[in-house]
């Protein structure tokens, strides 16, 4: 199963030096040269640059959520599980590179995201094959329970520290590493979503056995949706841990997941502009309204309740028709 | 452990280290023995010794009967409230995962009506049942009838809002500190041959059994059960048929959602605490029982919960309590992958 | 020209949300030279661990106001007034660190927290870099004190252990003695694995070591193994409310025999329904309301004016480190965290929670207490 990134292959293949790679290059590299200033230099207080790497952190956790939510159109709600393996399988690799081995640090760190990211999509594949028959509802509550399961064991084993959590993960991330993989995230996933087998996944959304009945197997390529948002969930969650130090099994729980959710909903699904957007605002937003936090569950639950509400209502059918809204991907119409 | 030996009623401490037969121990490998000894050993994966699944435990029979009672007992309060997501998953084709805090919610208005309204028992316990009656109806109304035509996507994501919403709500009330509640059934324990069974066990058993009775009767018996079955049957015939279906739904949330106020009734009359993540869990393993069972019937609904307690209970027991929730959730993907439809269940065919 | 146009809008929107975190930037005051010395706290205001949090901040702001009042701290040949900058970290690690980044941005210079270990292990490296005086009141995690910047004033884990050990096997003389602990939960593992090791070197043993996780209620099936083993005693390091279910659950189960806890165990006659279910339990808290000692009941009294609420051991342990950055200061005669930090070895405080000293390793030197529940009440146990 080959990936191709960036090329279209059902058109004669296209030179990547066009003018908007060229412009989009640009913008990459300036963005990061106004982060380097800030976080370098002394406009900013200490507070908002401890939060840049939390940010690319939910960035890369929305972005690869929404490949399954959003574009594959089902519910994962074991998100953090995928995450938490790819934290463990990095931290572990780390603070053995770090304690046994004489690897500088940037190539140990660049190994364990590596090797978290492939932990996590190979778990993913674990989780693939059972919801291979399985839709919506079930597929949904099976996503859970993996979620459950993930941290069960994590818990239970002594390697990863058990509840004590992993100690002594070295800090290697830092707001560079991020930045890059952040980068890396959205250039590869919006690729994928363009290319042809990213179509094929949301023509699986809109209709599956349309999808299947022209020949696409629908099992293949649901899997890989799982797989490679696994992956990026794995590769976010080495930057997690090397960013705390720390890890405990309880940062890992349905919450999270939850958490990851309302990005990607308010962002809105299928979008990943929008799950970039909705990733920085709900990381600086409880921060500015920490003294509310109390009430931070109860407007997460309202907002996706009307959002979601909103998006099926026809307020917003008048909205698109009237083209003050884009309209949005049509997500799967149900089966009677 | 014989059968001989379970009958003649003596304790043994058994010894099985399951993960030996992955390690170095080849000698001990599949063995069991008959005596205690200390498990200070090397897993083999190095000194973590949580590796080896070794238990050591006075397995009487009486302990084994408690334990089992223990798991009929939990396990059916989870069939009170696997009973609800069922008629609704058979009626709405929804799973409504703000089902299990409902338990919650009428654990609190049992209290607030018992402490605060200082209502009289029997009165306290009506007055739950028909709020959490109400709140289900409203909350079909307002968040999952508008998205009745809309994708289960779209429903889910609602549902997981409602159930945060009614958790977020009930903290803010009562802050997220538990709150003691004493109970208001005061049973005394039963002593039967060497086995104790607490009196707030057997108040449960007898109620989730009236209750299971009483709405199998009306599901067979009554014209309103009838429409239920007939709009889980084919939605849009029973709608020619001339039945009311957006009230056969409300009547369907209505009664799942009251038995899972006396569920929660139960179930703060047992731990004597309450507080907003009560209904989390219990509902989550609810649903568990009730795919075991095969979702969208009632008798399944039943079995599948007592089963679910006896086996979470027993692995509890035997095997790990730390793993048992992941049991639990084992026991779901099995299911799923095995007979998807449950135990009871029939399979479903999709239509173009 | 409607898609570019909400593109326009959201992304002016985000750069407005932008420029706004940076708006609060810059200003970076040291606190210093206008006669106070500011003291960060990090604690959980909000979430399941609020109580613990709110309780540290009201016990240090009792203590702050008291010497305050006396005419604040003597460093050097100036006096000081004390102030308190309490961030609430919400018991998380990622909060924690936003929130000590915070801190450091108003210019403390000595931090009291954090109040848990998880949020505590998550920035115990960023402390150590700024070099700044961290001293944990509650945080029970061995690791805290690893850096040489950081003390602790509570118990550890170990020594509560070891002491309840000592306590059944050689005071009681009970060789056969249970374990219900909560293995996901690193201050009920850490107690417990020292009671542990503890009661097999004192010749007595183990014969039953049931676990549950956090968040359980359920405790029937670990009791009933108890229960069919030949234990004379139960150990449970818990926190107090699953301490009520457990002993609850216990007696409804027709079991009689003795419960033996930890320091979490402060509080729990609030949280059961029939206070005869704890008598005769016997727990280590390091603080009791209603010892007779003047020093307490002064406490207790001016927290009860301030608040309206019985003080616990948390809010004994704020007003206690409060009075340990004093003494430092004193002893320093500076306010650098260096000066600070070498101080604290050579300090000894008569605080609420005992005399207390501190060692290079960062941990204290003080004495267990230990409190028995008799007729529903906390008394104070004298145990030799």
């Amino acid at each position: 199963m080959v990936i191709y990134m960036g090329k279209n292959m059902s058109r004669k293949a296209q030179s990547i030096f066009t003018l908007s790679n060229l412009i989009k290059l640009v913008a990459i590299i300036a963005i990061y040269l106004v982060i380097m200033a800030v976080m370098e230099g002394d406009f900013a207080t200490r507070h908002f640059k401890s939060l840049l790497v939390p940010i690319g952190i939910n960035i890369i956790l929305a972005v690869s959520l929404n490949i399954t939510t959003g574009f594959l159109g089902e519910l994962s709600l074991g998100h953090a599980g995928f995450m938490a393996i790819g934290a463990y399988s990095g931290a572990l690799f780390t603070i053995f590179a770090e304690n046994h081995t004489g690897l500088p640090a940037p190539l140990a760190f660049l190994l364990g995201i590596i090797i978290g990211g492939i932990m996590a999509a190979i778990f993913g594949v674990v989780i693939g094959i059972p919801v291979l028959r399985l839709k919506g509802d079930y597929l949904a509550i099976v996503t859970l329970a993996f979620g459950e399961i993930v941290r069960a064991i994590i818990n239970f084993l002594g390697v990863t520290g058990g509840a004590k959590g992993l100690n002594g993960i070295p800090r290697y991330t830092n707001y560079k590493w991020t930045y890059a993989m952040v980068i890396i995230t959205i250039i590869l996933l919006s690729n994928f979503v363009k290319s042809r087998h990213g179509r094929v996944i949301s023509s699986i959304r809109d209709n599956a056995i349309a999808s299947e009945s022209i020949g696409i197997k629908v099992s293949n390529y649901k899997i890989m949706a799982f797989v490679i948002a696994a992956f990026f969930a794995g590769v976010a969650g080495v930057l997690f841990g090397s960013n705390l130090s720390i890890l405990k099994p309880g940062n890992f729980d349905y919450n999270k997941s939850i958490e990851i959710l309302v990005i990607v909903v308010l962002g809105g699904m299928g979008s990943i502009k929008g799950s970039v957007i909705a990733a920085i605002v709900l990381t600086l937003l409880p921060e500015f309204l920490r003294g509310a936090s109390n009430y931070r569950m109860l407007l997460y639950a309202l907002a996706l309740i009307i959002i979601m509400l909103f998006n099926s209502s026809e307020i917003r059918q008048r909205l698109e028709d009237s083209g003050k809204l884009p309209r949005l991907p049509k997500l799967k119409a149900r089966v009677k | 452990m014989t059968l001989v030996q379970i009958l003649s009623r003596k304790k043994y401490k058994i010894r099985l280290n399951l993960f030996a037969f992955f390690g170095s121990k080849g000698e001990d490998s599949g063995k069991s023995e008959l005596a205690y000894e200390d498990i200070e050993e090397k897993g083999w994966l190095g000194e973590y010794r949580i590796y080896d699944l070794i238990f050591t435990k006075g397995v009487s029979m009486e302990s084994i009967i408690e334990q089992f009672i223990n798991g009929l007992r939990s396990g059916s309060i989870y069939a009170l409230i696997a009973l609800g997501y069922t008629m609704v998953y058979g009626i709405a084709k929804m799973i409504n995962f703000a089902h299990g805090d409902i338990i919650m919610v009428g654990a609190y208005v049992l209290y607030v009506s018992i402490t605060d309204f200082k209502m009289p028992v029997i009165a306290a316990v009506i007055f739950t049942i028909a709020i959490c009656a109400l709140l289900g109806i409203f909350i079909e109304k307002v968040a999952y009838k508008p998205l009745r035509k809309a994708p289960p996507l779209a429903v889910l994501i609602t549902a997981i809002g409602v159930s945060y919403l009614l958790q977020s709500v009930a903290q803010l009330i009562f802050t997220a500190n538990s709150i003691t509640f004493k109970s208001i059934i005061n049973l005394e324990a039963v002593h039967i041959g060497g086995i104790t069974i607490p009196g707030i066990t057997i108040v449960t058993l007898v109620v989730t059994s009236v209750c299971m009775i009483a709405l199998t009767l009306f599901i067979n018996k009554t014209k309103m059960g009838s429409a239920m079955r007939a709009v889980s049957e084919d939605k849009a015939a029973a709608q020619l048929m001339g039945i009311n279906v957006n009230r056969t739904i409300s009547v369907t949330f209505a009664i799942g959602s009251a038995l899972a106020a006396v569920a929660g009734i139960m179930f703060i009359c047992q731990f004597q605490s309450i507080k907003p993540t009560l209904g989390a869990l219990p509902g989550i393993k609810a649903f568990v029982a009730a795919v075991l069972g095969g979702i969208g019937s009632v008798p399944g609904a039943m079995l599948g919960g007592v089963l679910l307690g006896v086996i979470e209970s027993l692995s509890k027991a035997y095997l790990s309590t730390e793993l048992s929730d992941a049991i639990v959730f084992g026991v779901l993907v099995i299911v799923l992958l095995v007979k998807p439809s449950g135990l009871l269940g029939k399979n479903r065919i999709e239509k173009v | 020209m409607k898609k570019t146009f909400k593109k326009v809008v959201s992304l002016g929107l985000l750069g407005a949300l932008v420029v706004a975190s940076l708006a609060g930037c810059g200003t970076k005051n040291t606190g210093a030279g206008d006669g106070t010395f500011l003291i960060g706290g990090l604690g959980p205001l909000t979430g399941a661990a609020a109580s613990y949090g709110i309780s540290v901040k009201q016990g240090a702001e009792v203590a702050i106001e008291e010497i305050n009042a006396a005419g604040g701290v003597k460093v050097g040949d100036t006096s000081l007034q004390l102030k308190l900058q309490f961030e609430d970290d919400e018991a998380d690690g990622d909060t924690a660190s936003a929130a000590y980044n915070t801190l450091m941005d108003k210019g403390i210079q000595a931090l009291l927290g954090t109040v848990t270990s998880g949020a505590g292990l998550a920035i115990a490296d960023q402390t150590n870099a700024d070099g700044i005086l961290q001293i944990t009141p509650s945080g029970s995690a061995k690791d805290l004190t690893k850096n040489p910047n950081a003390f602790r004033l509570c118990f550890t884990d170990p020594l509560q252990g070891e002491t309840m050990a000592k306590y059944a096997v050689e005071t009681l003389g009970l060789k056969k003695v249970a374990l219900l602990y909560n293995n996901s939960d690193d201050y009920s593992t850490g107690v417990a694995e020292a009671f542990e090791s503890k009661v097999k070197e004192l010749g007595g043993e183990v014969v039953a070591k049931e676990a549950f996780v956090t968040d359980a209620v359920d405790f029937t099936t670990q009791l009933t193994s108890i229960k069919g083993t030949d234990a004379q005693i139960i150990f449970a390091p818990v926190y107090y409310q699953d301490a009520a279910y457990i002993t609850t659950q216990a007696s409804e189960l027709g079991m009689t025999l003795p419960f033996i806890g930890s320091d979490g165990w402060d509080g729990v006659l609030d949280k059961v329904v029939d206070k005869k279910v704890l008598e005769g339990a016997v727990f280590l808290s390091p603080f009791l309301a209603t010892d007779p000692d003047t020093a307490v009941q002064s406490f207790v009294t001016k927290y009860k004016e301030k608040y309206n609420a019985t003080p616990d051991q948390f809010a004994a342990d704020g007003y206690d480190t409060v009075y340990v950055i004093k003494a430092a200061l004193e002893k320093a005669g500076k306010t650098d965290s260096k000066d600070l930090i070498k101080a604290m070895t050579e300090i000894e405080v008569k605080g609420l929670t005992g005399t207390v000293t501190f060692d290079a390793s960062g941990e204290p030197n003080k004495g267990a207490k230990f409190v028995e529940i008799k007729n529903g009440e906390y008394a104070s146990k004298t145990v030799e």
